[in-house]
């Protein structure tokens, strides 16, 4: 079943245009990635999807509803990790809950019964009358998503979810979405961290300038886009020792910084030589989606 | 954005959500904020009623103390809205982010300012019936009249939540806020009749100060307190009404310029 259809969105900011023409399909059990450089229009994606800003252009169909036309009826059964925690700070884990839970119209006595398995969600059932300032970085995250979940919804969205946690942290959330696509959820976020796309999302779009410009699982986006073997040069020298053997060895270079990337459909050869050499060092990998990322997006800044 | 910019908010019992919310958060410091709220206005009203008093034999016929509370209701009726609205409502709007929040539920922008502004109106209800209660206590306020001051003190409170709200709006951080209790707040205590008569002040003040909602609040609570009923009372009412009507409006209107772009 499709959960969301969005077709030709725009938006534009005075002269700036932040969504230049968006096309998604996301089907019921997905978890559907959005991923680019900051201010390809990752969060104005999501934004216009919960109907917060009206678009310039285009249609967007939520959860059967039209958007932003019916956006509260969506909302109602979409769940929101925003990219900056929003917890209440007056009020404790367990008012979070309750008090979020009545923007739903749900009744105090039905979440109460809900509560536990929340706070068990969230692991933080032993702290239900803790307050929000005490509570470290990943346990505030764990809140907010357990919040995201009080409607029971079918779509929760998760603006780079993982931003700023520890590694631990981090794959406690993973765990958690895996648990939710489990379930059935639909699962829509936006990352900057390759691994945490590659790991979790069916399929991905990469966006740049408003545009979305690949999308697919994130295997068919290694292999449609990217040489399958990758060779990192680094060390002194690196530079001008893969100048003088590229040309027999690699299909394609780059440099960032001090190492160099070589992309090869078979590195044997490449790494043969880096063997028989000891001034440079080398780091012999598959291709992954970083790869993918940053060839189609580039290595230049985006601030 | 511009299709729904200018148009009238809808009502709906949503906002009482929001309301709510903002109330068990004023519940966990209800006495210290209670307190904080009525010890300002008291002391002007006894360190001035009395000792100006002293010095003033009468005051259109009732006692300067006497004359003094009905205007000190209505001032921190003003001041009670007006502080909730902004400092408390920018930290809700701009720094916790609950309105954000809040907006990601079903709930409408519409439904969280207006649900601000009637909190900010409860809040100074509670603050002017508190006031009340204390200058009836004093024998200040004896007639049953007197308890027509609660609708009047009500609607002040939703007509300063709403400017409140537009300042809130507008505000790039809280310093902005001082321009407004400089520029319109401070200036209001004198020009409406608060401290002393309106005719007092030269005529282009007093004409001046009939466009201000203060004025017409305290021109309605000072007879009511004193067993008279107002003159002019629809006059009153429609301005009270107005301003609250207008800057809950336009308060609405500039938060959806400001969020929902």
């Amino acid at each position: 079943m499709r959960q969301l259809d969005v077709r030709g969105l725009r938006k534009r900011y005075g002269d700036l245009e932040v969504l230049a023409g968006i096309d998604l399909e996301i089907e019921q059990g997905e978890c559907f990635g959005l991923l680019g450089p900051n201010g390809a229009g990752k969060t104005t994606t999501l934004r216009l999807c919960l109907g917060l800003t009206d678009p310039d252009g285009g249609d967007i169909t939520m959860l059967g509803h039209p958007v932003p036309a019916q956006a509260r009826a969506a909302r109602a059964r979409i769940g929101v990790v925003p990219q900056m925690d929003n917890l209440d700070p007056d009020f404790t884990v367990r008012e979070n809950l309750l008090v979020y839970a009545r923007y739903f119209g749900l009744r105090p006595r039905d979440m109460a019964q809900r509560l536990p398995a929340l706070l068990d969600f969230a692991g933080l059932a032993g702290r239900a009358d803790t307050k929000i300032q005490t509570l470290s970085g990943g346990m505030k995250r764990r809140l907010t998503l357990a919040r995201a979940l009080v409607n029971d919804p079918d779509v929760i969205f998760l603006d780079e979810p993982t931003t700023g946690l520890d590694p631990q942290a981090r794959h406690v959330i993973w765990e958690r979405l895996r648990q939710l696509l489990n379930q059935g959820k639909t699962i829509v976020l936006t990352t900057h961290f390759m691994d945490e796309a590659e790991r979790l999302c069916h399929r991905i779009a990469i966006m740049d300038r408003g545009r979305i410009i690949a999308q697919g699982t994130p295997r068919e986006l290694i292999e449609r886009h990217i040489e399958p073997q990758v060779v990192e040069v680094y060390g002194d020298g690196a530079d001008a020792w893969v100048r003088s053997h590229r040309d027999a060895l690699a299909q394609r270079c780059e440099t960032s910084g001090e190492t160099v990337f070589c992309y090869a459909a078979d590195a044997t050869g490449l790494v043969q030589a880096l063997d028989r050499q000891n001034t440079v060092r080398y780091l012999h990998r598959p291709a992954n989606l970083e790869d993918v990322f940053l060839k189609l997006t580039g290595r230049e800044l985006r601030d | 954005m511009q299709r729904h910019l200018f148009s009238f908010p809808r009502l709906s019992a949503r906002l009482l959500h929001v309301w709510r919310r903002n109330g068990l958060v004023w519940r966990k410091l209800a006495i210290p904020s209670m307190l904080g709220n009525l010890a300002d206005p008291m002391l002007y009203m006894l360190g001035l009623g009395y000792g100006l008093g002293a010095m003033v034999p009468e005051v259109r016929g009732m006692s300067y103390v006497a004359f003094l509370a009905a205007g000190t209701v209505c001032s921190s009726t003003m001041n009670t809205a007006s502080f909730e609205a902004m400092y408390s409502g920018f930290s809700r709007m701009h720094v916790q982010k609950t309105w954000e929040a809040i907006l990601n539920a079903p709930v409408t922008l519409d439904d969280v300012v207006l649900g601000e502004a009637v909190w900010a109106a409860s809040k100074a209800l509670l603050s002017g019936t508190a006031v009340l209660a204390v200058a009836a206590a004093l024998g200040l306020a004896q007639s049953p009249l007197a308890l027509w001051l609660l609708p009047v003190v009500f609607v002040t409170g939703l007509a300063f939540a709403g400017l409140g709200l537009v300042i809130t709006a507008l505000s790039p951080g809280y310093d902005f806020f001082m321009y407004y209790f400089t520029l319109v707040v401070t200036p209001m205590m004198l020009v409406c009749g608060v401290f002393f008569p309106r005719e007092q002040l030269p005529l282009w003040l007093q004409q001046f100060g009939a466009f201000l909602p203060l004025t017409h609040a305290v021109a309605l609570a000072r007879p009511l307190m004193n067993d008279t009923l107002p003159a002019d009372i629809g006059p009153h009412v429609l301005v009270l009404v107005g301003y609250a009507v207008v800057a809950c409006y336009a308060a609405v209107v500039l938060a959806r310029r400001r969020l929902l772009n």
